[in-house]
């Protein structure tokens, strides 16, 4: 019998799971068909008027058939939905340290005003007379992004931190094509640690990525660094803090570099969580950064987006910022969209072109305003004071047990290598997998690449000591028990409890079912055929 | 700070069991120049939930509702009425905090509406295969043309006048920088254009828009098979996604690749953004396209279950050679799709989308009659265009004076253009009432 | 007796007469993990030693395979398109990738014996 209420950190007797239920069920978790196997000719879960009989102008193309979407009732697709939402972690639930990714708490207040009337059913293209209130706020926010990144312009319409890289690095090809360069300069610097994303918006504008070696302090080498700028480069990808979970200590000196070089530095802001309201990266000699909404200023990670990624630029890459540029004309505020509209405002730019359609994500700048306004200046820089208090707190606590990847101190961020699991038989994954069962999200996993095995953690400002305590806890537990040598089956069993188990990624990648077919039957072993049996 | 559970103890015992003495000391890399030595400038400390909210509500008072007056616009963007399940549903935490399904034993609600979203794709476009979801349809729409290209590795692409605007410009934007040729039409007021001769051996793609930006609905059976002959591949766009509930999908045209706005299903007007791309196509390009893809599978009990899948193509794994840089989809979004089609189901949508075609319908019979007023369209869904005896921008102006939205004048977006400085984009959908369509039509003989 | 070949991109090569069978070897199988997907070049294309004609997948790696030699592919084993796994189980049987038809049997100079390539191995730990 178990008394250790999953407070202890202590190992669970026995390691069977409960007997099979007749339903699958257990408890509040409920199997759930999908809703293509739950629909019913003749239900709806909405109520339309019959449309008025009308002479049809389709030019002939009146769809025939059926489509083949399934009828539900509304009570059914509540059910639907709620069920599947209990079968997602969230940081709504608890300790989501997934490294990266600054899954801080989404206040509701910012829902609530992204929602208001008069803001979150404007059309993108009403008057501009008519939307100056919205207009005021795009730039609100835009001159806060401004102010704390010390950089002159900003970018607002990136539609996600990858959409922003797109943009920065497209905006130091319009600067280099200006100085006629652009043909000469095709080499961009990374670092190995660099988020995938950085080289593929490289390589994408048809540049080549020359990876730049770290230090064995986890920094880039700034000799190798040096000994690779040249002529041929034309800008090097950085993010500060890195992907490490480290400050770049030798940033000023790296930013001198790339500028005497003549090239241009772009800073993947990816992690400006961690130094918000302390420091600014245009000090640092940053020429563009993308910002992720969702990271730093808290908008809603929604399962994966939307995101927003509005990018700052320094004074050399102002002018090639992309439409729409949202200016003010005396007391009213304009919506610039063509070099015509620019010229006539008596405004001097080049943008590089048009990345999005409207004004960007609107609903994610209401947010992030909203967050920003509730902080204030005391606010966010104690944000990043207690984020990355926060982290080291962790790497203190857990140093003697696992293996930190470098000497600290950290930023927001602990990173370890799996050293600490050497001859255990336990891999990274494993004990990732056997965090699930504990009620946690893992961190991060095998990322960044230049650590081993790598785990990276993010605790964030959001989480209550007593509560970082417990997940301290679990991870010294299941240290511990890892480092018996005779666990590993059981952590290869991981996870047990949670609404699936480790789930077959290479029958997926082989045979690849990516949609719902009459004929995709429940396997034999599904407990809903089995339950109908 | 209601945010910050930390305490001043907390944070003394925390720095006492790091063995350092303050915060400060952890930011000791940080060079000294670069410290902020004072607060953020201007920036007022924290505040409450009130004063927020105050502040927001002065914004939206500055700003006219669409809500609170007629209201015509279309243009790459419906008023739909969403019903009240969607917005309950996606504001859930599990949904809302949770984030892009890494761990997929402790996120299947999130892989199975995505699977669900993926299907309900395919049978709208007529497709084979469908994302996960793309930024929305302007972001998306240059993404498939990317993906063209690589497919047939060629490095032409040819977009009709039909396109939206924006989209085209977009378009130009990619191929400036990312090193593509593109040919655009002229703007296809009419819906006659005819791009057929244009194919050759070159064309990596033709892109086209169904209903056009100008409303008309086209047969691209054609362009297809003349695309399919000389080895490119056509992408249909689709921005009124309710349309698919009335017309031919573009499968069924022989599209190779469909890009659609989901944004009128679920998704609210919001000034333009979130939204929702929606991206399908064969499945022998699957391996090519952009995206996040989740994938039907089992678990160690044998239980069905899902993943993200095919993620080689992906750019954390493939890095400088990944088919896109893109790492998240538009999640929230794409399920405020899925549940607002899942409640309207098949009956729902296709009423819906009967409803928008009369309604617009009506409305076009009623602008028609007004004098010196010409429909330029034989055909449409829910938005058409009319031609006005003088230029569409002051009139609009004018109307949105006397408090009614009453459409798009296409010099908006299609800048010093003479031939379409006259030309108003009018939609109506299944939110527009008799009590908006007289106001307008009288408003409209009025400034004329 | 058919000469087989071996690079320090871990391929394998079995030369019989102008032809050349390519795969890879039991070590890159084993780096890999389940293979999942292998896009093989089609007949007909003339490749130039080095160059990047074919990639193999995993689950979480994706690999390029370069030509050994240069020549003209031949023939490609479409069945790897169903059975990928070929590749973990028979890396140097079932599982090999395509045949080139080689426009120069000198390039096999360079390449490395069994011995030499269990020596390769063994070096990088």
């Amino acid at each position: 019998m178990d008394r250790s209420q999953g407070r202890s950190g202590g190992i669970v007797s026995g390691t069977a799971t409960a007997p099979a239920t007749f339903t699958g069920n257990r408890a509040l978790q409920i199997e759930e068909p999908l809703i293509f196997e739950m629909g019913q000719p003749g239900r709806c879960g909405v109520d339309l008027p019959e449309p008025p009989k009308v002479k049809d102008r389709l030019n002939g193309l009146r769809r025939s058939g059926d489509i083949g979407l399934p009828g539900l009732s509304e009570p059914q697709v509540v059910q639907h939905y709620t069920r599947l939402s209990q079968k997602n972690y969230a940081i709504d639930m608890g300790v989501y340290p997934l490294g990266s990714c600054t899954m801080k708490h989404n206040p509701r207040i910012n829902e609530k005003v992204a929602r208001l009337p008069g803001i979150g059913d404007l059309h993108p293209l009403q008057p501009v007379s008519t939307v100056q209130g919205a207009l005021e706020l795009i730039d609100r926010l835009a001159h806060w992004l401004k102010t704390l990144t010390g950089m002159p312009a900003v970018a607002m319409s990136p539609a996600a931190g990858a959409h922003g890289e797109m943009c920065g690095m497209m905006a130091i090809s319009a600067a280099l094509e200006a100085r006629g360069e652009r043909a000469q300069r095709k080499v961009v610097l990374a670092p190995e640690s660099a988020h995938g994303t950085n080289p593929a918006t490289a390589a994408a504008l048809g540049f080549t990525v020359k990876p730049i070696p770290a230090n064995d302090r986890g920094r880039v080498d700034l000799a190798a660094l040096k000994a690779a700028l040249g002529p041929d480069v034309a800008a090097i990808m950085l993010t500060n803090p890195n992907t490490c979970g480290l400050f770049e200590s030798e940033i000023v000196e790296i930013s001198k570099a790339v500028h005497a070089a003549g090239a241009f530095f772009y800073c993947d802001g990816a992690n400006f969580n961690a130094i918000v309201g302390r420091v600014r990266p245009g000090d640092l000699g940053v020429d563009c950064m993308h910002i992720n909404l969702h990271k730093t200023f808290s908008t809603p990670h929604g399962g994966g987006g939307p995101g927003a990624g509005p990018v700052v630029l320094s004074a050399a890459l102002a002018p090639y910022a992309p439409y729409p540029w949202i200016v003010k004309d005396g007391d009213k505020w304009r919506v610039a969209e063509d070099d015509g509209a620019l010229k006539s405002l008596g405004i001097e730019g080049t943008p590089l072109g048009r990345l999005k359609a409207f004004h960007g994500q609107m609903g994610m700048f209401t947010r992030a305003l909203a967050y920003i306004m509730s902080h204030g200046a005391d606010g966010l820089k104690q944000v990043a004071e207690d984020a990355v208090l926060s982290a080291n707190y962790v790497m203190a606590a857990l140093k003697d047990t696992m293996s930190p990847a470098f000497e600290g101190p950290c930023m927001h961020e602990a990173l370890f290598d799996d050293s600490f699991l050497k001859d255990t038989g336990v891999s990274t994954l494993d004990f990732a997998k056997a965090m699930i069962d504990e009620g946690y999200h893992p961190m991060t996993m095998y990322f960044p690449l230049v650590v081993h095995g790598a785990m990276l953690i993010e605790p964030t400002e959001s989480v209550a000591k007593e509560d970082l305590d417990q997940f301290i806890g679990a991870l010294r537990s299941l240290t511990a028990r890892a480092k018996t040598g005779t666990a590993a089956e059981a952590f290869k069993a991981a996870p047990l409890y949670s609404p699936r188990r480790r789930l077959d990624e290479t029958l997926a990648a082989r045979k690849p079912i990516l949609r719902w077919k009459p004929s995709n039957n429940p396997p034999e072993t599904d407990p809903l055929k089995q339950a109908a049996e | 700070m209601r945010y910050l559970p930390l305490t001043d103890a907390d944070r003394r015992e925390m720095l006492s069991v790091i063995g350092t003495k303050s915060v400060d000391e952890l930011f000791r890399d940080v060079p000294a120049s670069a410290v902020l030595g004072t607060k953020i400038a201007g920036l007022p400390d924290h505040q409450g939930e009130l004063e927020v909210e105050r502040a927001f509500q002065a914004y939206a008072a500055k700003n006219l509702s669409p809500a609170s007056v007629p209201f015509f616009i279309g243009a790459g963007a419906y008023r739909h009425h969403v019903p009240s399940t969607v917005d309950y549903m996606i504001q859930r935490g599990e949904f809302l905090t949770s984030y892009t399904p890494y761990q997929p034993e402790i996120t299947q609600g999130t892989l199975q509406y995505l699977f669900e979203f993926q299907t309900q794709i395919t049978l709208l476009t007529g497709m084979e295969v469908a994302n996960a979801s793309m930024y929305d349809g302007s972001t998306g729409t240059s993404e498939a043309v990317l993906m063209a290209n690589r497919v047939t590795r060629r490095h032409k692409a040819l977009v009709s006048g039909g396109l939206h605007p924006q989209y085209r410009r977009i378009i130009e934007t990619a191929a400036k920088w990312e090193g593509f040729g593109v040919v655009i039409g002229k703007p296809d007021v009419d819906g006659l254009e005819d791009l057929i001769a244009a194919v050759d051996k070159d064309t990596s793609c033709v892109v086209v828009q169904n209903p056009s930006f100008f409303g008309h609905v086209r047969d691209f059976a054609k362009l297809a098979a003349a695309c399919h002959a000389a080895g490119a591949l056509l992408i249909v766009v689709v921005t009124e996604v309710v349309s698919l509930g009335l017309i031919a999908p573009p499968g069924e045209m022989g599209a190779d690749i469909v890009v659609c706005e989901g944004q009128s299903i679920g998704n609210g007007l919001g000034f333009g953004g979130p939204y929702v791309g929606l991206l399908a196509t064969r499945e022998k390009y699957m391996r090519q396209m952009p995206g996040r893809l989740v994938g039907e599978t089992v678990d160690a009990d044998g239980k069905r279950g899902f993943v993200l899948t095919l993620s080689t193509r992906e750019q954390h794994i493939r890095r400088e050679k990944a088919t896109s840089n893109i790492c998240t989809n538009a999640g929230l979004c794409a399920l405020a799709f899925t549940v607002h089609l899942t409640l309207l189901g098949e009956a729902g949508f296709r009423r819906l989308a009967e409803i928008n075609h009369a309604k617009a319908s009506e409305l076009a019979d009623r602008v028609g009659t007004i004098p010196g007023v010409k429909i330029l369209n034989d055909s449409f869904f829910n938005e058409f265009t009319v031609r006005l005896p003088k230029p569409a921008a002051p009139v609009v102006e004018a109307l949105a004076a006397r408090r009614i939205l009453g459409g798009l004048p296409v010099s908006r977006l299609i800048p010093n253009d003479p031939s379409v400085e006259n030309l108003l984009l009018l939609a109506a959908t299944e939110t527009a009432t008799e009590e908006g369509m007289g106001p307008l039509v009288a408003a409209l003989k009025e400034v004329l | 007796m058919a000469e087989v070949k071996y690079s320090e991109e871990h391929e394998w090569i079995r030369v019989e007469g102008d032809t050349g069978t390519i795969g890879i070897t039991q070590y890159a199988q084993e780096q890999l993990g389940d293979v999942v997907f292998v896009d093989v070049p089609a007949s007909g294309r003339k490749v130039a030693k080095g160059e990047a004609i074919a990639v193999v997948e995993s689950v979480k790696a994706a690999s390029d395979i370069y030509a050994p030699v240069s020549g003209e592919v031949v023939e490609s084993n479409a069945a790897l398109a169903d059975t990928p796994g070929d590749v973990n189980s028979e890396p140097m049987g079932k599982g090999w990738f395509f045949r080139i038809k080689m426009s120069d049997k000198g390039e096999l100079a360079s390449l490395m014996d069994e011995a030499a390539y269990e020596a390769f191995v063994k070096s990088l730990g």
